[in-house]
């Protein structure tokens, strides 16, 4: 199959046409705003829509409205929108409309910078809206895999009724990289009763709501989707090993970070020593099992964690060793990546080399 | 027998909540009848809000969403883009949710010209929450977050909804209704059905607000209610169409 040179944004812009979404909604924002320009001018061509939302928050409600009438649609911004889609977010997953989020992260808090960063990890992870709600999230570390992550996040929103979000960073989301347009796997999707569609005077009406006023119907609803969440973290947990076997330094790294990673795996083993990588591919679910397995190694000497944040996917990194192994971290913040050499240096600082 | 009166198919048999002497159970009846009378129902996907008319999903018969509190207007846009030539949609609002924290929303999607017909329930306070101030709430009206009254200096002026949305293209028709008494109920619903029919020609938004009472949040007893609307609000809300600038084809 040919390769094509695409820059990140217009991949995962071109990822969604690919995914049969013909609505967007969004509002621009560096350094996402391709994905939208990109669609603005190809959604109209295959009769789709794209509109230019007033703000993040009316673009997601947009979502919201377009989404509960069945149709694919996606949303795309960056750090600072996104927090302002998280209300739109957690009504979409109490309502159990799916979408596609795409959030290409940059430096924080507040308006921080427009250069790459991962600090979004909580809030991606975690929720940054109110409730108990979760979100599927796939965490590409290069072209290639965001243009395919876009893709599956669709098909991992109609097959669960959620939103998914793809966490890029604005490395991945401004460098051109070899694309293949491959086939991704073909999965059953469900077909959609609940949708919006018009009754037609043919059924009862469909309501997408998430206001269970009394407590008992609210306890239930919250349960309904607990057990959805434990299928999802059952079937959909995503990682990826490198080098991992035997290896004394353990690398756990996503998205762009892992990439440096395997940089500093490669100025290691020219010292002499072995490092490897375990990256989550999907941060939530995150690969717990996975990792305590990978980290329990009688090599495995320390985990280190690299991340474009002061330390988020640590949290993670620590309830998945539950101490079995010593973690240490390197990591930066604010729009600046930590080169191959700062890390293999904190690895054989961690192993005390 | 002959049936001389029937509830509107465009409501379902859920019970209304609402208080005695609310006027959000009149006006979901002026709604449904329209959509009836249409022959729309199937073809209609309403939108409801975040305040007392929040269950208004449970009630009309059509499909529906619920909002985030403001956000309507988004979500039709949202529903309206997506949905096949000949969908209907509209959206269903209190004065707290559409011109205090949903005022960007309603704004933007008449600017759009979107193509759907807003039902805007002015009673000058929020009700769900307990009687607070709105910002349609009148100079010197009490409310229990203005609790000597509503002063200019310090909240300025009730804002005027349909005076401010005729300002714009996008929004082809605004007039300002109340349902206190049998003649002004049938204006409102001569209002209500045409803003649904411009809107089955595209002709853009839509927009009737209704000035509304709220008897149990005014401190008012029902009847009282209505001559305080009438001798309070009437006089800073005019009725009247303020925009027409489509024709009824
Ligand atoms: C984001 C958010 N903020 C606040 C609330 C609380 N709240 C619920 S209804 C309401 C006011 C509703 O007043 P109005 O729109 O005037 O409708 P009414 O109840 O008078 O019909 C408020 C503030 C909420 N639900 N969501
Ligand atoms: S509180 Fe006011 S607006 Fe709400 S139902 Fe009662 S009368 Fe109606």
């Amino acid at each position: 199959m040919e390769k094509e040179l695409w820059k990140g944004n217009e991949a995962i812009a071109e990822a969604a046409i690919r995914a049969g979404c013909k609505y967007f909604f969004g509002y621009p924002i560096t350094p996402q705003t391709e994905v939208p320009e990109y669609l603005s001018l190809h959604l109209p061509e295959i009769g789709g829509c794209f509109l230019q939302a007033e703000s993040e928050v009316a673009a997601i409600n947009m979502v919201y409205g377009a989404g509960g009438c069945g149709v694919r649609v996606m949303t795309s911004s960056s750090s600072p929108g996104i927090s302002l889609k998280q209300e739109g977010i957690t009504y979409l997953c109490g309502s159990e409309v799916p979408c596609v989020i795409i959030n290409v992260m940059r430096g924080g808090p507040g308006l921080g910078t427009i250069q790459p960063a991962q600090g979004d990890y909580y809030q991606a992870t975690r929720g940054g809206g109110n409730g108990d709600y979760r979100t599927p999230v796939l965490a590409p570390a290069n072209v290639q895999e965001a243009a395919d992550f876009v893709r599956m996040a669709f098909d991992i929103a109609d097959i669960y009724r959620n939103p998914v979000m793809v966490l890029a960073d604005g490395m991945i989301g401004q460098m051109m990289e070899a694309v293949e347009w491959h086939d991704i796997e073909k999965r059953e999707l469900p077909a959609k009763p609940w949708a919006t569609t018009g009754t037609q005077g043919k059924r009862e009406h469909n309501v997408i709501n998430s206001l269970y006023i009394q407590p008992e119907p609210c306890a239930e609803h919250n349960e309904k989707l607990e057990k959805k969440y434990k299928l999802i973290e059952e079937k959909e947990t995503r990682y990826e090993e490198i080098d991992a076997e035997g290896c004394e330094v353990l690398f756990t790294a996503y998205g762009t970070t892992s990439r440096v990673c395997r940089a500093a795996m490669k100025l290691l083993a020219d010292e002499g020593i072995k490092a490897g990588l375990f990256r989550p591919i999907t941060v939530w679910p995150f690969p717990y099992a996975q990792l305590k397995k990978a980290a329990a190694q009688n090599s495995v000497k320390a985990v280190v964690v690299a991340e474009l944040s002061l330390g988020q996917m640590i949290d993670d990194v620590k309830i998945a060793l539950e101490g079995s192994k010593p973690i240490s971290f390197i990591g930066k913040a604010g729009g600046l990546v930590p080169t191959p050499r700062e890390v293999a240096d904190a690895a054989k600082k961690a192993i005390g080399r | 027998m002959a049936i001389v009166y029937q509830k509107s198919k465009g409501l379902t048999d859920k019970e209304l909540h609402y208080c005695p002497g609310c006027t959000h159970g009149i006006v979901h009846k002026l709604v449904a009848e329209t959509l009836e009378e249409l022959g729309i129902i199937g073809t209609t996907i309403g939108v409801a809000p975040v305040g007392c008319s929040v269950f208004a999903y449970d009630y009309f018969s059509c499909d529906m969403h619920g909002a985030a509190h403001g956000r309507a207007p988004a979500v039709a846009t949202g529903i309206k883009r997506v949905s096949p030539p000949g969908t209907t949609v509209f959206t269903y609002q209190g004065d707290g949710d559409l011109a205090a924290i949903g005022t960007a929303e309603i704004v933007q999607a008449a600017m759009r010209g979107e193509k759907i017909t807003v039902i805007f329930i002015n009673n000058a306070i929020y009700g769900m929450t307990g009687g607070q101030m709105a910002p349609t709430t009148l100079i010197g009206q009490k409310t229990t977050t203005s609790p000597l009254g509503r002063t200019k200096e310090h909240a300025g002026m009730p804002i005027k909804m349909c005076e401010l949305l005729s300002t714009l293209d996008g929004c082809v028709y605004a007039e300002r209704v109340c349902v206190t008494d049998i003649p002004n109920l049938n204006k409102a619903k001569k209002a209500i059905r045409k803003a649904f029919e411009l809107q089955q020609q595209n002709a853009g938004l839509t927009f009737v607000e209704v000035l509304a009472a709220c008897p149990t949040n005014w401190g008012k007893p029902p009847i009282k209610a209505v001559e305080w609307l009438k001798e309070n609000m009437i006089p800073y809300y005019p009725l009247g169409v303020y925009k027409d600038s489509a024709e009824v084809k």
